[in-house]
């Protein structure tokens, strides 16, 4: 008994002496900014910024090699103390969001049942579309899986929703999807048209419940003139557009959408 | 013979017997503007013009590109975009027949006096594309590139996917027309050795053949190959190594190994068009599987495939589906109005299988690596797409995938292999 505890606290001793002069010998300087710097970022590692992960990132702003806006995930005041502790001027930036334009899901007609492989792209790569409609959102949830914070989700009607309140504004889901139908969006602005179709109205009408027929009711009513039919599409001008909201009520096709928080960043 | 592939059962005895039949005249032809492989045609009638049959409606657009023909005569009553049998969609031309079926003036020529380029640019203007399926242009084909050399032409008689009769039926009833159709190649590409690959199941058309070499109109040699019924034969790469034994490098094509492929049908366009200025605007189908009359048509290409249903005595309900092509290779048809295009080789209803819900995992047999013409790993380029790293599947050689569905038919976990190399393949061309 009396050996044991003997012979395990004289290894523990040595370790503990070999290893203190191992760290005070080979000890590595770091960089004063990294952990102040660290600790402001938000850990997320989402990769919004381009950079494998905030370590990554915080070493290349410190190299600077990019500049705190490319994190969307930064709030105003961490940005302008990083901005201060880095010794470099801030830039405002906008924040943005992404939008899905398209409101087909189960409103949308199919062509046919599609039962191999479920990922958007292989459709896409298949058979381009298992709609009517070749813009419309194909519902099998490429940007669910990619999506670094979890902010899209499907809803009853199949269709992606973006929850605006988590969306960082990344524009991962805007890569991956197929068929082009999500924008990021002004966060500040929030009215948008929940549709990609560049087909005729007769066309529309046929195929998809929610889909734009390019009647032009909605640049018609905008007080600012900002929405235009282009493509048999309605396309808002966001420089123009002051969230007033006529658009939406004027719609026949109820697919010009107010988002409902009423305070974005 | 080639390593891997499958042995299938053929069903062929359902319409071997049947004579190819004349399809009635179309009361309304559409007409897309993309069955080819290359850029689409660009439309040169306008909405209520008048065309003839064999008229030119659609115009070349680039190098792999091919004419357009009309083949009823009549009204353009609309071009706007209409589903493919692949479906896609395409800009389409559609014309209503005025039921007097009249014609361009048909140039009768004598082969025997045109210059190789001349043989060329008629095929191109016939808008001639490969009839086996892939719908390759054929003038391009024939058109030989600098440097290169051709030293055999190879017929492709061989048919593989079950089911199909049509191109044995034009091996039967216009033997002449083909072998004339040979000699026509042999000539524009200045061959001396041609080859016609036929599988074992169709010997019975040996001494016809045999008979009708014989007396060739200009000196070349032709001979008979019997292959082994094999799928897929009628690969042009398999047949090739089938026939010559020689092998088509990895992102080759056939002139890389000093040959050219051509299809039974394909030959006989081309002797139509050539001898008689015919363009190319029907083709021979095989419609069979549950159909009451399984028969071989003749179908004015932008007939409506329901109709050629209806006429075979097909009885949709629940439970069938219609496939169009060979039942390996063909896609499956979403709804019935689509019409019959240049690579639309036949049209089959069949019983439809039912596949899991959900896409069951890889029991790693190795089944597929095995039967894998092109010595692939299926199961690898699977499992790699499925977990979407695509990345991975770079140094797979998805590319060589000639998507014949040896690969999903054999495994035991009905995974859809081809769709999953499709996807990668999509991918990969993306980047």
């Amino acid at each position: 008994m009396i050996i044991s505890i003997i012979v395990v606290g004289c290894l523990g001793l040595f370790f503990g002496i070999f290893l203190t002069i191992i760290y005070s010998k080979f000890k590595t300087e770091e960089n004063p900014f990294f952990s102040k710097i660290y600790s402001l970022l938000p850990k997320a590692n989402c990769g919004g910024c381009g950079f494998a992960g905030c370590n990554d990132f915080a070493e290349n702003l410190i190299d600077g090699k990019t500049t705190p806006e490319r994190c969307v995930m930064l709030n105003e005041e961490s940005i302008i103390e990083v901005c201060n502790l880095l010794g470099i001027k801030n830039e405002r930036r906008e924040r943005n969001i992404a939008r899905i334009c398209c409101y087909g899901g189960d409103n949308a007609k199919k062509k046919f049942e599609y039962t191999s492989f479920r990922t958007c792209s292989a459709v896409n790569a298949i058979f381009e579309t298992n709609l009517e409609c070749p813009y419309g959102c194909i519902g099998f949830g490429d940007c669910i899986r990619i999506c670094p914070v979890n902010a899209i989700s499907l809803n009853e009607k199949n269709i992606p929703e973006i929850n605006e309140e988590i969306c960082i504004g990344c524009g991962k889901c805007i890569e991956i999807c197929p068929k082009k139908i999500i924008k990021l969006i002004p966060s500040n602005k929030k009215v948008y048209v929940a549709c990609s179709s560049k087909d005729k109205g007769a066309v529309v009408v046929k195929i998809c419940q929610s889909g734009c027929i390019g009647c032009g009711k909605c640049s018609k009513s905008c007080p600012q003139n900002a929405i235009k039919i282009e493509d048999n599409l309605a396309i808002i001008d966001y420089e123009k557009c002051n969230n007033c909201g006529k658009c939406v009520e004027e719609c026949p096709r109820k697919i010009i959408f107010i988002s409902k928080i009423s305070i974005l960043a | 013979m080639f390593k891997g592939g499958v042995k299938l059962i053929d069903f062929k005895s359902l319409s071997k017997n049947e004579e190819i039949e004349e399809f009635k005249y179309p009361e309304k032809v559409i007409i897309p503007l993309i069955q080819h492989t290359g850029s689409p045609a660009k439309p040169v009638v306008k909405k209520g013009d008048y065309v003839l049959e064999g008229q030119v409606i659609g115009e070349i657009t680039g190098f792999i590109s091919s004419y357009i023909h009309s083949s009823i005569s009549g009204k353009v009553i609309e071009i706007a975009p209409w589903d493919l049998p692949t479906g896609r969609k395409s800009l389409s031309v559609i014309i209503e027949s005025d039921g007097e079926r009249k014609s361009i003036e048909k140039v009768k020529r004598d082969w025997l006096n045109l210059k190789s380029e001349e043989i060329i640019n008629i095929v191109k203007e016939s808008g001639i594309v490969g009839l086996g399926g892939a719908a390759f242009p054929t003038h391009v084909k024939l058109t030989i590139p600098e440097g290169k050399r051709v030293d055999f032409i190879l017929i492709n008689g061989c048919e593989c996917e079950p089911f199909l009769t049509c191109d044995y039926r034009v091996l039967k009833e216009y033997t002449e027309e083909v072998i004339e159709g040979i000699q026509i190649i042999c000539k524009a590409t200045n061959v001396k050795k041609a080859f016609i690959g036929i599988e074992h199941n169709k010997i019975d058309l040996l001494p016809q053949l045999e008979r009708s070499i014989r007396n060739l109109k200009i000196s070349i040699e032709i001979e008979i190959k019997i292959l082994p019924a094999k799928y897929p034969q009628g690969s042009e790469k398999h047949l090739i190594k089938s026939i010559l034994n020689r092998e088509v490098p990895s992102g080759g094509l056939p002139i890389d190994v000093n040959c050219i492929v051509f299809n039974v049908q394909t030959t006989l366009a081309i002797k139509r068009a050539v001898c008689d200025g015919i363009p190319l605007t029907e083709r021979v189908l095989t419609c069979s599987g549950l159909v009451k009359n399984p028969k071989n048509l003749k179908v004015k290409i932008g007939t409506l495939i329901s109709d050629i249903l209806n006429f075979c005595g097909a009885e949709l309900k629940h439970g069938r589906k219609i496939i169009v092509g060979g039942p390996m290779m063909g896609i499956q048809l979403f709804k019935e109005d689509v019409p019959v295009i240049k690579g639309t080789t036949g049209i089959l209803l069949l019983p439809e299988e039912k596949l899991p819900k959900r896409i069951q995992p890889c029991i790693r047999c190795g089944k597929c690596l095995d039967v894998c013409p092109m010595f692939l790993l299926p199961s690898e380029i699977g499992k790699y797409v499925e977990l979407e790293r695509f990345d991975k599947v770079e140094n797979l050689n998805v590319f060589d995938c000639i998507e014949c569905g040896c690969c999903a038919y054999i495994c035991p976990s009905k995974r859809p292999l081809v769709d999953f190399i499709k996807c990668a393949k999509f991918k990969l061309r993306k980047k």
